[in-house]
């Protein structure tokens, strides 16, 4: 018997209790894992899980259902935010949550979502930006940026026929719904550590009831991007950013009424 | 000469008379009402939780019942930003719990045939009010029964029903309104109310007698994981097998309405030789028109189906057996004559008159179809030339 062995482990970590116990199908490198946990991690802090209802996406999240331990309802593509608009009208006592992706957000579901930001609904919304639709093989997103080739973008995205990438949640932040709007990202630990600030604020604002809170969060998608999950974090720490700059966009809780980016 | 006898009214195999269930104790008190007011007021009183619509004539009037009386009741109310969000609000609602009720007309049901489809996948109960208007596209904001495909086959993608109801008067739509969430409930489905621009514009005096339906805690309802496993209410089953079995699990229960769910009115049908079958608006002018040829002699009597999903397919047949013709009159190009047709199994001649793009058919018009279809009928001389079917021309009597 050894000396050693008699030592108990230290814990220096401990998998979230609301974050379900089982493999995820993200593919590998893909920053969907580390947002859920983020979640998990900040709705347990907050005591929020057993009163929480929470909306899934059209999308590759559309299986958050299976890896949080809440309870969620299925929007059909886009309409994530009519739902919980409809859930936090008959229950206002509870927490609603939305997870949506950025085709499903800024492209099909784009009137929904500016809508419950400008009625103010008490909804905190997480929006999950990594460019491309990914569930369906990696074609254009209204995210996309300018030169970034994809499966219906073989040679990039010419804004000449499809436009500019979407600035959608400093459109957002103009309303004065919109209590808390800011932009983070998965690239590192650092910024993840920022992110999960975001997150946890913009779920403080609704139980203040300040109103509409978004996090849009830079997350990466290997396979859609043709990359490793390496150059795929390194590219959305260096690239991304420079379309999408990260911080705190709108902060009405605290009267930060200018946008600041870092 | 007619005798005006009160309707038979069928429910289920065997007709039955309606009105079972918890009334108000208050006398009923005898108020004019328009059609959209009352259908508003009947799920107010039916314990509706939550509202959600959009503007569109011919219903507007029915949002803005709601707009005043929902928050005098402390309940949910909000004019979404498009049918889209108003159905998507709705499933939301009815997910965590609520009783809800949203109301559009047919440009507004196309919008919302998507999210119609999602929650018969995910079987959220949802009561949606029709005030047809003319089509195709933005049509007219005439009345019109031209969305019968949309209702009863049509709206959303995939293999469901959806159980849709069909008033002819102001007093029949406030008693369908609660029956209507007890179907959407029982069954876990949305059921489809279906009325049109003169039903939902009219004003007629009704019976302030209200019905409220039993409330039920679901064990599906999302209402937090507090103490017990999370809940997902959800359309999605991308395994094969799984996604078979769900098809199985709500084709028995389409079964099982199509059994029980089935509403109808016979008029006059004991003696008839001829019947109209029609229902909401068009049964009403039918109903005059039949008056009308009885003092000629003519015995006509009137089929209404209530229930339009399920079809009173059965009854229908067994009637048919002894009639000499069926007219079936719609305000549209004609639609429900299909399941007329399936029903019948040609068992007799079917002729049809429709009226559309906000028309009506006068009860002089259906009138003359009915002296034409009872000649034409008529039995012949020697049992050798016994008709088969119509002669050509009036099996399609068509658009004037």
């Amino acid at each position: 018997m050894s000396v050693t062995a008699s030592i108990p482990p230290r814990v220096i970590y401990h998998p979230p209790e609301l974050l379900a116990d089982r493999s995820t199908h993200y593919c590998p490198g893909c920053g969907h894992g580390v947002i859920h946990r983020l979640l998990a991690e900040i709705l347990g802090e907050l005591g929020l899980g057993p009163r929480t209802i929470a909306v899934a996406p059209v999308g590759c999240a559309v299986f958050a259902y299976d890896y949080l331990n809440i309870d969620f309802v299925e929007a059909p593509h886009g309409r994530a935010p009519a739902v919980a608009t409809g859930i936090r009208r008959v229950r206002p006592d509870h927490f609603v949550l939305t997870y949506q992706g950025d085709g499903d957000l800024a492209a099909i579901g784009t009137a929904e979502i500016v809508h419950a930001a400008a009625r103010g609904e008490l909804i905190t919304d997480i929006f999950v930006n990594n460019g491309v639709y990914g569930m369906t093989g990696g074609q254009m997103a209204p995210t996309t940026l300018l030169g970034q080739k994809t499966t219906s973008t073989p040679t990039g995205r010419e804004a000449r026929l499809a436009g500019y990438p979407i600035p959608i949640t400093e459109m957002l932040a103009l309303l004065p719904g919109v209590a808390y709007a800011a932009r983070g990202s998965v690239a590192d630990a650092a910024a993840i550590g920022r992110t999960k600030a975001m997150i946890k604020r913009a779920c403080e604002v609704q139980l203040e009831g300040a109103g509409f809170a978004i996090v849009e969060i830079l997350s990466n998608c290997p396979v859609g991007w043709g990359m490793t999950a390496v150059e795929s974090l390194e590219h959305l720490a260096h690239e991304v950013v420079k379309t999408y700059p990260v911080g705190v966009l709108m902060d009405r809780t605290r009267h930060v009424a200018a946008p600041h980016r870092s | 000469m007619a005798v005006e006898a009160p309707p038979r009214r069928g429910r289920g195999s065997a007709p039955v008379v309606r009105g079972a269930g918890s009334r108000s104790a208050a006398a009923p008190r005898r108020v004019l009402m328009k059609g959209n007011e009352a259908i508003a007021e009947a799920a107010i009183q039916a314990g509706c939780d939550a509202y959600f619509g959009y503007p569109i004539t011919p219903q507007a009037e029915l949002l803005e019942w709601m707009a005043r009386r929902m928050p005098e009741e402390g309940r949910a109310f909000v004019q979404a930003e498009s049918e889209l969000g108003a159905i998507n609000m709705a499933l939301g609602a009815a997910a965590a719990g609520a009783r809800v009720l949203v109301s559009s007309s047919s440009p507004g049901i196309s919008l919302m045939g998507e999210a119609m489809s999602y929650m018969a996948g995910s079987e959220v109960p949802v009561v949606l009010v029709n005030v047809m208007r003319g089509g195709p596209g933005l049509g007219s904001i005439g009345p019109s029964q031209s969305d019968y495909f949309q209702a009863t086959k049509g709206h959303g993608h995939g293999d469901y029903r959806v159980p849709v109801l069909a008033p002819d008067t102001i007093g029949e739509a406030m008693e369908i309104i609660p029956t209507a969430f007890e179907i959407a409930e029982h069954y876990r489905t949305p059921v489809m109310v279906l009325a049109d621009g003169i039903l939902g514009q009219a004003m007629e005096p009704v019976d302030t007698t209200f019905r409220t339906p039993e409330r039920r805690v679901e064990d599906w309802h999302v209402t937090g994981a507090d103490g017990r496993p999370p809940r997902v209410v959800k359309s999605l089953h991308l395994k094969a097998d799984e996604l078979e079995e769900h098809n199985r699990h709500l084709q028995a229960k389409y079964a099982a309405i199509g059994e029980a769910e089935v509403r109808w009115t016979e008029e006059q049908i004991e003696d008839a030789e001829l019947a109209v079958v029609a229902y909401g608006t068009a049964a009403r002018i039918a109903r005059t028109a039949i008056a009308h040829v009885r003092q000629d002699g003519l015995r006509v009597g009137l089929f209404r189906p209530i229930s339009l999903w399920p079809y009173p397919a059965t009854r229908l047949r067994e009637i048919a057996a002894g009639l000499r013709g069926i007219l079936v009159v719609e305000l549209s190009a004609g639609q429900m004559v299909e399941d007329v047709r399936l029903a019948v199994e040609g068992r007799v001649p079917i002729s049809f008159h429709g009226r559309t793009g906000g028309n009506v058919p006068t009860p002089g018009e259906i009138a003359h179809q009915l002296a034409r279809l009872y000649a034409l009928t008529a039995p012949p001389p020697s049992p050798r030339a016994a008709p088969m079917s119509a002669p050509g021309g009036v099996a399609e009597g068509g658009l004037p």
